[in-house]
């Protein structure tokens, strides 16, 4: 069985190098760049075919002369060694002729770059941050601002918590609780940041990615043509779980935009204690708040667990200073704050009985 | 140098070797220390070689099934690291020191006792590193490249880390100060610049990279250590300080650290080609010229490696630019050598059948060097498995397959004994498929957008992450046969001439196989005539 899957792989692999150099084999096996949904992802992907047809025709005309040579210069075959050393003109040629081909390659380039850096007078702004490791979104003009992170399937499945075959989830980290939403056919202006390391933002059919750096905040734009959902990933290593900081933009016409946006606007904040835990603490501090020997604390039993408030209030407030302890008094609101400490105060055997109040974490700001 | 004229005599009673561990300890001998180099190297290229194993076998299929990711991290980092700093660079260190000497006429190297602590840092530099995976909070998981802030997460590992660096940057520098030296006060009489042979100059060349690179990325992780134990804000933004001039620093030091990797593999190639082709190098001057052209570019394309950083547009023209003119002089090298080969009279054995896969191969690694020199399609490529594909192209079908390429070359001379000629070649075809097997598929899923350093992937990238997992698993064992190879030529085995190969030319093929222990005591005469 084996023997016959390997079998296929040989001759799926045969088929798919021999298909690279066309343009049409591009969605069975996934083997080229995306042709994306923006005008702008459309020229980088133009680009992207000019240079792999001119280094692919270079290299074929290059190894042609070589192997023509390896077969006929043998001595088996009774060559003859030449003694010449030097061309000026050859060589003069092999010069002149790449600078010109790069030259020509550059002007396309140029312009590209050129308008890929032009993100004045956008139709509406969205601060991307990055955290370790999720994204948070703000819509500037709409005061909407959520968090984003891998779905609850493919984490359970990745944690072997689950009775799913990976095989069978088609969108296996690369899907999240809440989707970012834009408008089609507006230019959106995406600003990049990030909280704690450096991430890197990515949606392949968007045509780009931009590092998400803490201290910097980087601006791209995009003008998304058709309705759809498009994935992505965090590109910049991360930490423990950078590979499971999936994106994904769900691109709508304008009058379900609008529809999105009161339903943002109008549903009311849900203060969940152990749903809030799982968003923002488990990846580090596990479910169970057993924590991961030698790299994160367990909180369950944890000096600050179960000592006075005051301590435990502080260090998710200010972070703790060299380690991947966040400071969250930025990220969350109090009642969130007091929700979260609380429940680690009374969970997985911690049972100090106390409540911490929103007030509480106020005072303490 | 077909002039050359050999001096040698024999003076059994100069030539006795010292006995016991103390030969090896304390060694000044160009030959011995060579030879410890490239031990070294080989058993860095073993360990480094098993992390890759490990990546390949958890990426083998979807989902996490054999290691954390924090651990997977460490795997990539480490084994950057080790291959980089442990396996490539010591091996070109230890051709150089077997070499040099002995192609220029010189007795040994000019400062033999730097040259035998600049290989004994080396093992101390890396038990630090190693020592690192027993450590609270593991072994560094941040990528080689060190980024902060995530650099400074790291937990007890983390001033192992920056001092094994230190180390390694010591040795480097003291090697590289010892060739130089060398070259310039110990060339035989007659030996001009331009008659050296180009593996001679490459190396020239690189140590003046590693002089003047070396010590920028030592400020660079002293500033990381600073930044985490004595207050300092050089990369924290917090404290007014900027995490992307890390990034530029360490790219100064990283662009000019890939030649290292890269020189010295093209003079293998340059003495390998027209012995093979029993035809002079073509255009020796201009392999020159290319070689130090290279070298000096790679001083202005650092912010190539970082262009989805937000850089100014003025600032993104000019490195691409920068990047692009690169493959100018790397294309008068690949031409050069194609020119070498033509209407020469080729044979194939094992050394010039590496060199041949590193032409092609290496050139393939070029090609897609070129197409991310194109910076808004970089934004795509960047930090996905097509740079993975890439990079790895250039150094292992590229400076990796030059080395294997230089040990079949040159063990004749090193040991007296011929290798076995039908497993050299068994190890080629099966490392020179495999290898491709293993990273041709990388450029699909690259571009298919699978970013790198993720321990687990989406099913569409299935596929061909199992079909490169197999490539790199039989690409790992391939590379016991050149072991089995090495142990076998030195125990024994048909003796090889003084000459070895039909078309060598140059000094080092005028000694005998293996040479003496203390070699040219009197300095032979080249005469004007000598060719290249």
């Amino acid at each position: 069985m084996f023997v016959k899957k390997l079998r296929n792989y040989i001759v799926c692999a045969a088929v798919s190098l021999s298909a690279l150099w066309s343009t049409s084999a591009s969605a069975e096996y996934a083997l080229n760049l995306t042709k994306g949904v923006t005008p702008i992802s459309r020229e980088v992907y133009d680009l992207h075919m000019i240079i792999l047809y001119v280094v692919t025709a270079i290299g074929v005309a290059v190894f042609a002369v070589m192997f023509w040579s390896i077969l006929h210069h043998r001595k088996s075959k009774g060559a003859v060694a030449a003694q010449f050393h030097h061309s000026t003109v050859a060589e003069l040629t092999w010069t002149i002729i790449p600078v010109l081909i790069l030259v020509v390659m550059a002007i396309p380039a140029t312009k590209t770059l050129i308008k890929m850096e032009e993100t004045t007078s956008p139709d509406m702004t969205i601060k991307v941050t990055g955290y370790q490791w999720k994204w948070k979104y703000d819509y500037m003009d709409e005061d909407i601002s959520f968090f984003s992170s891998l779905n609850e399937e493919s984490n359970k499945i990745r944690k072997g918590e689950s009775e799913t075959n990976v095989m069978d989830h088609e969108n296996y980290l690369l899907d999240v609780d809440n989707h970012v939403v834009v408008p089609v056919k507006k230019k959106i202006r995406i600003l990049t940041t990030a909280a704690d390391v450096i991430h890197a933002w990515w949606v392949p059919a968007l045509g780009w990615k931009r590092d998400a750096i803490p201290g910097f905040i980087n601006d791209n734009w995009t003008y998304i043509e058709e309705p759809g959902i498009y994935r992505g990933q965090c590109a910049e290593l991360c930490g423990r779980d950078h590979g499971f900081m999936p994106i994904v933009v769900e691109a709508v016409t304008e009058p379900e935009y609008l529809a999105w946006v009161e339903k943002m606007k109008t549903q009311p904040v849900e203060i969940n204690p152990e749903k809030l835990y799982a968003t923002h603490c488990s990846t580090c501090h596990q479910a169970n708040g057993q924590g991961l020997p030698g790299a994160f604390p367990a909180l369950a039993g944890s000096p600050i667990a179960i000592g006075p408030a005051a301590a435990h209030i502080d260090i998710v407030l200010n972070g703790k200073p060299g380690t991947a302890m966040l400071a969250y008094g930025p990220q969350l609101s109090n009642e969130e704050l007091a929700a979260i400490i609380t429940y680690e105060r009374n969970a997985w055997g911690n049972d100090v009985g106390d409540v911490v109040t929103p007030e509480d974490v106020q005072a303490a700001r | 140098m077909s002039e050359a004229v050999s001096h040698e005599e024999h003076h059994d009673d100069h030539d006795h070797k010292p006995s016991g561990i103390g030969r090896w300890l304390f060694s000044t001998n160009h030959k011995d220390i060579g030879t410890m180099y490239l031990i070294f190297s080989l058993i860095m290229f073993f360990i480094g070689g098993a992390m890759a194993m490990v990546i390949r076998l958890e990426l083998f299929q979807p989902g996490l099934q054999y290691v954390d990711p924090q651990f997977f991290n460490s795997m990539t980092t480490v084994h950057a690291l080790v291959m980089i700093f442990g396996a490539v660079m010591p091996a070109g260190v230890g051709l150089a020191n077997w070499m040099i000497p002995i192609m220029i006429g010189a007795p040994d190297m000019a400062l033999p006792r730097m040259n035998n602590m600049s290989f004994w840092i080396l093992p101390f530099a890396f038990t630090l590193l190693l020592s690192t995976f027993f450590m609270e909070g593991g072994a560094p998981a941040g990528g080689w490249t060190m980024y902060p802030p995530l650099v400074g997460q790291l937990g007890d590992g983390f001033p192992f880390l920056i001092f094994a660096v230190h180390f390694l940057g010591i040795s480097s520098i003291m090697g590289a100060i010892n060739i130089i030296a060398t070259v310039f006060n110990m060339r035989a009489p007659g030996m001009t610049f331009m008659k050296l042979p180009l593996f001679v100059w490459t190396w020239i060349i690189t140590a003046f990279l590693l002089i003047a690179s070396l010590p920028v990325l030592a400020g660079a992780v002293t500033m990381l250590l600073t930044d985490k134990f004595f207050g300092t804000s050089f990369f924290i933004a917090a404290g007014g300080g900027d995490p992307v001039m890390f990034q530029h620093i360490f790219w100064f030091f990283g662009h000019p650290e890939v030649y290292i990797l890269i020189l010295p593999a093209f003079g293998i190639v340059s003495q390998i080609l027209p012995t093979f082709a029993r035809k002079p190098l073509f255009g020796y001057e201009s392999m020159v010229y290319a070689t130090a052209s290279i070298a000096f570019l790679s001083f202005f394309v650092w912010a190539h490696h970082m262009f989805t950083v937000g850089m100014p547009l003025t600032g993104e023209l000019f490195f691409m630019y920068a990047t692009m003119s690169i493959a100018v002089p790397t294309g008068v090298k690949i031409f050069n050598w194609v020119a070498t080969m033509w209407r020469g009279s080729m044979t194939f054995e094992t050394p010039m059948l590496f060199s041949i896969a590193f032409v092609v191969l290496f050139s393939i690694g070029g090609f897609t060097g070129l197409m991310m020199a194109i910076t808004p399609v970089d934004f795509q490529y960047h930090d996905t498995y097509f740079i993975v594909a890439h990079f790895h192209y250039v150094l292992v079908t590229g400076a990796v397959f030059a080395l294997f390429a230089a040990v079949y070359f040159w063990i004749p001379k090193w040991t007296g004994n011929m290798y076995d000629e039908s497993l050299g070649k068994l190890h080629f075809w099966l490392s020179t498929i495999s290898v491709n097997v293993l990273f041709f598929p990388q450029h699909f899923l690259g571009l298919a957008g699978m970013p790198r350093r993720i321990p687990d992937y989406s099913i569409q990238f299935a596929e061909w992450n199992q079909i490169s997992s197999i490539g790199g698993f039989v690409f790992g064992v391939s590379q016991l046969i050149l072991v089995w190879v090495v142990i076998k030529c030195v125990r024994g085995g048909e003796k090889a001439t003084d000459q070895v190969w039909e078309g060598a030319e140059g000094l080092e093929w005028t000694l005998p196989s293996p040479p003496p222990f203390h070699s040219f005591t009197v300095p032979p005469q080249i005469s004007d005539a000598s060719a290249h």
